[in-house]
């Protein structure tokens, strides 16, 4: 297996005055190209602060993340991010916040009409071009996250991190939204990692399921590979067995093995 | 700053250009004379029941101070006295001898220069003591000591440094005005939310994008309400200023009607401080709400 993406020996330990936490202990994982992994795990087990790690908005205590071989502990567009919340400017239309990234992104290799070009080719993967004068208040919350998907493409990110991306969505946007990620994963081959808490989810897009025990000292409990064909169509895999028995190995480990003990 | 209102310049001129196809589908439109008829009515809520007021109170004015031996002229008395000067506000007789606009005028450029000077400077400190914790532990309790005194307690100070009339005004109109400006924009950096300074990380975005991209539109609201309080605090403090340097301004025009026992010429004043002081406010409100279109979460 060739690393693209290795996440080494990582520990995050929280100090707040006296008191230590520890968030995350020893997580080891290699992810290839164009690979489709998902984290999933209770809240609070400390998946998000993962993802912040790997994008470089928050350091790991001890262990590193490795890119194509090379340390990244900084944050940048060669790890971009759709946040949960889409997090896009509200002073800018949907064209500008997806502007943003490429003008810096490509700001030597492209001519501004190729800006321009780039952006909207973006916008269109996302079928997100024809509000591309509105501002995000003016959009639906399914589109805010379409556009925060076309800013983080736009930038022709060598991993995506997508932080529980589809999380703040009614249940039938949701189905959409992933199939367009599907479907977008299919086209362009991009190395994806998600963050997400929700089973089905997790089985229909992923190659591997990164599951992770409860925190404190979250670790990599167990690492389910899915091995659906591409493309998947959502309607088939509700009859298949090797969906059902994937889905079955993840709740067995969410609900039984590691039970999340607060909610109950 | 520059930046969101060069854009509101292209949105302002996009309605225009959409209403016209709304103009050609005349079936749904009511008549016009409807229409007139609906916006009179709106209009008729909003003025009558000021003007209403408006002539009551001065009913009560004029029925108060009408007797013989009132300290204060009634408003019938007031007009009679200062037709002239309403009527005829730019004559310039020389020295302090001039209609009421080369007075107010002479004020508001004082405020304009002292108001802008303290814009500048209480956005910039602003940024300096939201940004940085340090700055704000160090200056923080300076500015919550600073701010509560008075503006004319400035004065003397001021006159001693600047040893001329001019200059001291200026610095106590920026002095009174530079604090909530400071302090409003300060609260507004602390709350840019941290999905904001993550997307310019993740963008790589350099500081100084960082300041006119992110910065300065996401704490525009805040910014705008100490520009608010401030322009108000500036045109409170200039007529106490100008009354005790002297020479041409509205509040030394109010000191020497008073010493020339024209009480009628004190009362016009007012009137005009008031009328400006509102028009100033509206005016940095109005800016507010162009400039931070669109700033508000969604």
């Amino acid at each position: 297996m060739t690393a693209y993406l290795k996440l080494d020996h990582i520990d995050k330990i929280f100090t707040r005055g006296a008191a230590t936490t520890e968030v995350l202990k020893d997580i080891n994982l290699t992810i290839e190209k164009g690979e489709y992994v998902s984290i999933i795990g209770h809240s609070g087990c400390g998946k998000s602060t993962l993802l912040n790690i790997i994008a470089g908005l928050t350091g790991a205590t001890t262990g590193g993340v490795l890119l194509e071989n090379r340390e990244v502990n900084s944050p940048g567009p060669d790890r971009a991010v759709v946040f949960q919340n889409h997090s896009l400017l509200p002073w800018l239309t949907v064209y500008e916040n997806v502007r943003l990234g490429v003008d810096k992104v490509f700001a030597r290799t492209k001519t501004r009409a190729e800006r321009d070009a780039w952006v909207m080719h973006n916008l269109n993967l996302v079928q997100m071009a024809h509000a591309k004068d509105k501002r995000p208040s003016e959009v639906s919350g399914g589109m805010k996250q379409r556009v925060g998907i076309a800013r983080a493409l736009a930038m022709e990110p060598k991993v995506l991190l997508l932080d529980e991306p589809f999380g703040a969505l009614d249940a039938l946007t949701r189905a959409h939204l992933q199939d367009s990620v599907m479907a977008l994963h299919q086209k362009l081959g991009n190395t994806i990692l998600m963050i997400t808490h929700d089973v089905d989810e997790a089985v229909l897009l992923s190659d591997r399921i990164v599951m992770m025990t409860n925190g404190p000292s979250a670790r990599i409990g167990e690492v389910l590979e899915v091995p659906l064909a591409r493309p998947r169509k959502r309607l088939d895999l509700a009859t298949s067995s090797t969906y059902l028995k994937c889905r079955q190995r993840v709740l067995e480990f969410l609900y039984e093995r590691h039970r999340f003990v607060e909610a109950a | 700053m520059n930046m969101p209102a060069t854009k509101m310049d292209i949105e302002a001129a996009t309605p225009a250009g959409t209403a016209a196809p709304v103009v050609a589908m005349t079936p749904k439109r009511p008549p016009r004379s409807e229409t007139y008829a609906r916006m009179a009515r709106e209009t008729a809520v909003r003025v009558i029941p000021p003007l209403v007021v408006i002539a009551l109170l001065t009913l009560v004015w004029e029925l108060v101070c009408r007797r013989a031996g009132s300290a204060l002229p009634p408003p019938s008395r007031v007009f009679k006295d200062t037709k002239e000067l309403i009527l005829d506000p730019f004559f310039d007789h020389g020295g302090i001898d001039k209609g009421l606009f080369w007075h107010l005028s002479a004020s508001l450029q004082r405020v304009a220069l002292g108001y802008s000077l303290s814009a500048i400077a209480g956005i910039a400190l602003g940024v300096l003591v939201g940004q940085s914790v340090w700055a704000m532990r160090g200056l923080d309790p300076l500015f919550q000591v600073l701010r509560t005194i008075p503006p004319l307690a400035w004065l003397p100070l001021s006159l001693a440094a600047f040893r001329d009339g001019q200059p001291s005004a200026i610095f106590v109109i920026f002095i009174t005005s530079i604090w909530p400006i400071i302090i409003n924009t300060a609260v507004g950096i602390r709350n840019i939310p941290q999905d904001y300074r993550n997307v310019a990380a993740v963008v790589q975005l350099n500081p100084l994008e960082f300041f006119s991209k992110i910065m300065i539109p996401a704490a525009a609201p805040y910014i705008f309400t100490g520009l608010r309080i401030g322009i108000g605090l500036s045109w409170l403090a200039i007529v106490a200023a100008e009354m005790l340097i002297g020479g041409v301004g509205i509040g030394f025009f109010i000191w020497d009607a008073w010493n020339s026992s024209h009480i009628s010429e004190i009362i016009l004043a007012l009137f005009y401080v008031g009328i400006i002081g509102f028009v100033l406010d509206r005016l940095i409100a109005g800016l507010g709400k162009i400039v931070t279109r669109g700033t508000a979460p969604n």
